[in-house]
């Protein structure tokens, strides 16, 4: 299974960042590439000073699903960045924020956290992506 | 009964849920040289299927796959 995965992360609450660091980490431990292209809130989750912030969750979780989230990271469960660092050290993950929610933010790749690796548009994106699958978060 | 297969590394992935007990397999199985063998327990109940659909798309050998009710324990041998 060498077929690249490819996430378009658009949603930057917790949960959901959760669910795509987990898909990253699964790809790459079977040895698949991942390329991650960090969009508007997700992007924003990424900045260096907001990465270990409380960043919610979806609306559908109301409260009994803040509930589940909280008991399950009582109980270990990694965060979102730990997960997507963990994929990383396994290699063939590659993480880059979108250029032009980067001026929508009006962000430098200096205020990003050190997971992502660089700064590219779309066509590039899909360039990397190839014939692999593309799924948006 | 299968004869006792000599482990060269351990993971212990008790109390880690989906993903991490495959993540740290196949961190620790990238430390191993062809043929060697990896032994690892887990709790999360999804790791059986894990490490079967893993073992066969990587091509490493699952050895042993057993449980005492509790912990499930994988024995893998690198391709």
């Amino acid at each position: 299974m060498d077929e690249s995965l490819n996430l378009v992360l658009f949603s930057g609450t917790d949960d959901k960042l959760q669910a795509a660091a987990i898909l990253a980490a699964g790809a790459a431990a079977l040895g698949r590439p991942v390329n991650v292209f960090l969009q508007y809130w997700a992007l924003d989750a990424f900045r260096a000073d907001r990465i270990d912030r409380d960043h919610g969750l979806a609306p559908e979780a109301g409260v009994e699903g803040r509930g589940h989230v909280d008991a399950l990271r009582a109980a270990g469960q990694a965060s979102w960045a730990e997960t997507m660092l963990q994929a990383k050290e396994l290699g063939g993950v590659d993480i880059q924020a979108c250029s032009l929610s980067m001026d929508l933010l009006g962000l430098e790749q200096t205020d990003l956290d050190p997971l992502v690796d660089g700064v590219e548009g779309v066509t590039a994106f899909y360039l990397n992506a190839g014939a692999g699958q593309i799924v948006f978060i | 009964m299968s004869p006792l297969v000599e482990i060269d590394e351990r993971v212990d992935a008790r109390g880690l849920a989906c993903p991490m007990p495959i993540v740290k397999t196949a961190q620790a199985m990238k430390m191993l040289a062809s043929g060697q063998v990896l032994e690892v327990v887990a709790t999360d109940a999804g790791a059986v299927k894990d490490f079967a659909a893993w073992s066969k798309s990587t091509g490493n050998e699952l050895l042993e796959a057993d449980s005492d009710g509790a912990v499930y324990r994988f024995v893998i041998r690198k391709k």
